[in-house]
């Protein structure tokens, strides 16, 4: 049967052996352990590599070299994890190397704990480390997009050349659900020209994020910054759910969209309108979207596992035209339907503010 | 610098560099990171591995080492170059690989990535430039900085009790047995000189013939850094660095390792990996098996009584009904009271939230669970008690309350280990969500060891026929 029930964190493992990645290089961290264990156990059964790390630091740099090489690579962690990765992706960015890194977000700060959060949502979709670059940044919110999102990031990465982010929680990560695995294929992208391999036809080709003269660096920056532009404009992606005619839509991702998705029904039978909007991509954040939605009589909810992150984006979509409400948990407490029941009641019977 | 006699291995004009000068090093006169450069130059032309060869400048003065050397390049961030050579090497064993390093950043800032990458004996060429000073940034100490050696950051000269003492990395990774090869070599004299070439094209030629990790470390001057002419520094280095540095072979095991570390590019086949994974598998004939309601459960009990699994039987038989099924385990916050839980949602519908606050379906294999739970059963709803574990079971108003000793009735068919597979006929009968005969076809197929097989289903029979009796 090609339909496997499978956790999340192995959902990704599958996608990126499909995918055509060859390479994964990591250092364990709960709640993305899994993820390790998983490609210790099926990349070197099927031709590729698996180290474990001494650091971070040295996983993400593993991946540097491979990426550098035109291969497909990734590796994964979470957020003290994801934190030490920092100036490997600002490398990476900075000289243009396509790779997938996962970070299945646990509480912060510090050392936290190991229960879901989305406490790195401004690490992940502002940059994270030094210097103008972007990730893209790709939300989950079940283990058959773990597995699909996954394949699009390496993709998009090669499509790119840039790091792009599985933005994952330990609940998308510990959850089995059924997936449908899908077909492996060759990679579709040639790097010729500017990989670096050890052979022949590209061995006059250079890997570097260094650019001595002020001219040049600005002139990369912008040519980066072009493509930015570009992925903001060519690949958001977004799921919506009622809200056409909703007079409050909730932005949520990963697992409180999941959470907000069984309420809205149950809104709807208490006769509010309510509709749920869900961000595929962090980064590109659909803008564009929510500012079209604003322009008429409703109000936003930013619904998040921390303490109000992914409302600045929203807020900055709406422009002032409607108002924007934020609700959220941390440290591992998650809203129940009640609770985000209740908060739907004020903000839309609590009269007009 | 100008170098003089460029080997091949040299571009003709280094017109990565920026500036007028094309044909001169961006190195100091009297800076050793040139002579170091021509030696390796030397050895790839020797070799015949310039358009094989990956190398990797490090953070320092030589950051610039692809404006020189005609082969691939790529410039790794402080300290990581060992890591970045690794993730090469990984992915194509058939590159020549080189990591380049100042004493900054091979002693300082990448002592992991250094110690690792040695440790795990990968078949790399590590040539470790050591000037006692951070040449780049101004002069600053550096790890392999001499006591009483002045620098910006100790002005007035290193003092152990503050600073520690110069870093031996040529002995501490010749204690690594997975290194092959390490040296310790200078740019002093001629004699110096001649035993450092052949030094670099040793270890270059051991990564050629798969001997695994070559280690060279070369003493070599910084004028600048040090604030001295090139023939004072020439001196100093062989006065006084060779005293805390004493050059040598620290370790060689070169001869008993030809092809010791040789790895074959191996094919990455997409058909390989979808029969592995087992994608594109024909789909079992979906039967579509309608659902008399949606089932929202949670299952708690004991770690090790198997309540986990008993929730990924129930959605497995699920998903195999055609049905959305989610299963997650407590975490975080979740867990209490000692229990192990985990929730798990089936229904014709897509599934919203994968936690189960209020359930519709409880089974409880403990006291603990019974009392944390049992609150929380939707009207209507069904508890299921193991009785053999839980002694204290009242009724509950509104929810139909199922006991069963479950645990005893494994005991009967064979092992306690199966009280949850009696639970999950009693499930079946209690609900009546699958028929049983679907339910013992899923059992057959998930159960992985074949001679347990038999045992399930009496289980889960015994556990459907208790519950259907007792009604
Ligand atoms: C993360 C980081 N920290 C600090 C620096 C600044 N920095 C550049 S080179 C260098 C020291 C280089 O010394 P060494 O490795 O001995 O090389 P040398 O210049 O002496 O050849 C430092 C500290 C940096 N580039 N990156
Ligand atoms: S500062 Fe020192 S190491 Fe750097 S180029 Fe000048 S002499 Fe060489
Ligand atoms: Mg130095």
């Amino acid at each position: 049967m090609s339909r496997k029930f499978m956790k999340g964190n192995d959902a990704i493992v599958v996608g990126a052996l499909q995918a055509g990645c060859r390479a994964y290089y990591g250092y364990p961290i709960t709640p993305a352990s899994e993820i390790a264990h998983a490609a210790a156990l099926h990349f070197p059964a099927l031709g590729g590599t698996f180290i474990q790390a001494e650091s971070e630091v040295s996983a993400i740099n593993m991946v540097y070299g491979t990426a550098g090489m035109g291969i497909r690579t990734m590796t994964a962690s979470s957020s003290p994890g994801f934190s030490l990765k920092q100036e490997g992706l600002s490398y990476i960015a900075g000289s243009e190397l396509p790779c997938v890194v996962v970070n299945v977000m646990r509480g912060g700060p510090g050392l936290g704990n190991i229960a879901p959060e989305q406490g790195d949502y401004f690490q992940i979709t502002k940059g994270g480390g030094h210097g103008n670059y972007r990730l893209i940044a790709l939300a989950p919110n079940c283990a058959q997009e773990m597995c699909d999102l996954t394949v699009l990031a390496f993709d998009l990465a090669d499509k790119y050349r840039n790091p792009v982010c599985i933005a994952a929680d330990g609940f998308t990560g510990q959850m089995m659900e059924p997936v449908t695995v899908p077909a492996a294929r060759p990679v579709p992208f040639d790097h010729t020209s500017w990989c670096v391999r050890g052979d022949a036809a590209t061995h006059r080709n250079l890997i570097s994020s260094i650019y001595l003269e002020s001219a040049d660096l600005e002139r990369h920056n912008l040519k980066l910054d072009e493509k930015y532009r570009r992925i903001a404009r060519d690949e958001v992606r977004c799921e919506e759910y009622q809200v056409e005619d909703a007079d409050l839509i909730v932005v949520a991702f990963g697992i409180v969209s999941r959470i907000v998705y069984s309420t809205v029904d149950q809104a709807r039978a208490r006769g509010w309108k309510v509709g749920l909007l869900r961000p595929i991509t962090l980064w590109p954040f659909p803008s564009a979207r929510i500012a079209e939605l604003s322009r008429r009589d409703v109000r936003f909810l930013s619904a998040e596992l921390n303490t109000g992150q992914m409302v600045e984006d929203v807020r900055l979509a709406v422009e002032g035209r409607a108002p924007v409400h934020f609700y959220g948990r941390c440290g591992g407490m998650v809203p129940g339907a009640e609770e985000l029941l209740a908060e739907y009641g004020k903000i839309l019977e609590g009269g007009r503010s | 610098m100008k170098i003089t006699e460029k080997p091949v291995a040299f571009y003709p004009e280094f017109e990565r560099k920026s500036g007028p000068h094309k044909e001169t090093t961006h190195y100091c006169p009297g800076c050793g990171h040139g002579n170091v450069h021509k030696m390796i130059a030397e050895a790839m032309v020797d070799l015949g591995i310039n358009e094989r060869t990956v190398f990797i400048s490090p953070v320092g003065c030589s950051v610039f080492g692809y404006y020189y050397f005609d082969c691939g390049h790529m410039q790794a961030a402080h300290g990581r170059a060992p890591a970045v050579a690794t993730g090469i090497k990984r992915a194509n064993p058939e590159a020549i690989v080189i990591s380049y390093q100042g004493d900054g950043d091979l002693a300082a800032i990448g002592t992991a990535e250094t110690l690792h990458a040695a440790n795990r004996g990968e078949n790399i060429t590590v040539f470790f430039v050591n000037n006692a000073i951070y040449g780049m940034t101004g002069g600053q100490m550096a790890p392999t900085t001499l006591i009483g050696q002045k620098t910006a950051t100790t002005p007035r000269g290193r003092l152990e009790a503050q600073h520690g003492n110069p870093i031996c990395m040529a002995e501490i990774i010749a204690t690594l047995p997975a290194t092959t090869y390490v040296e310790r070599v200078a740019i002093g004299d001629s004699k110096h000189i001649m035993k450092a070439r052949k030094a670099i094209r040793k270890a270059l030629t051991n990564q050629v013939e798969n001997r695994g990790y070559s280690f060279v470390e070369i003493l070599s001057t910084c004028p600048t850094g040090w604030k001295m002419d090139g023939p004072d520094a020439r001196d100093w280095l062989v006065e006084e660095m060779t005293k805390v540095f004493p050059l040598g072979v620290f370790k060689d095991e070169s001869d008993h390792r030809e092809g010791a570390w040789h790895r074959p590019v191996e094919p990455f086949a997409p058909a390989k990996r979808d029969a592995y994974l087992g994608a594109g598998e024909a789909e079992a004939k979906a039967e579509k098996l309608p659902l008399p309601a949606e089932l929202h459960c949670k299952f708690a009990g004991f770690g090790g009584q198997g309540v986990l699994t008993l929730g990924l039987f129930l959605a497995q038989v699920g998903m195999r009904a055609g049905l959305h099924a989610s299963w997650i385990p407590s975490y975080g916050p979740e867990m209490r009271g000692g229990t192990a839980n985990c929730s798990v949602n089936l229904s014709e519908r897509r599934i919203g939230s994968p936690l189960v606050d209020r359930p519709n379906l409880l089974v409880v294999m403990n006291q603990p669970s019974l009392e944390a739970f049992a609150g929380e059963v939707v009207e209507g709803g069904i508890v299921i008690v193991d009785t053999s574990v839980v002694e204290n079971c009242p009724g509950l108003p509104g929810r139909r309350v199922v006991r069963i000793p479950a645990t005893g009735i494994a005991d009967e068919v064979g092992t306690p280990k199966v009280a949850n597979v009696v639970l999950l006929g009693a499930i079946c009968a209690a609900t009546g969500a699958f028929p049983l005969a679907f339910v013992e076809q899923s059992l057959r197929e998930t159960v992985k060891k074949k001679d347990l097989v038999d045992l399930n289903l009496a289980a889960l029979r015994r556990g459907h026929e208790h519950v259907l009796g007792a009604v």
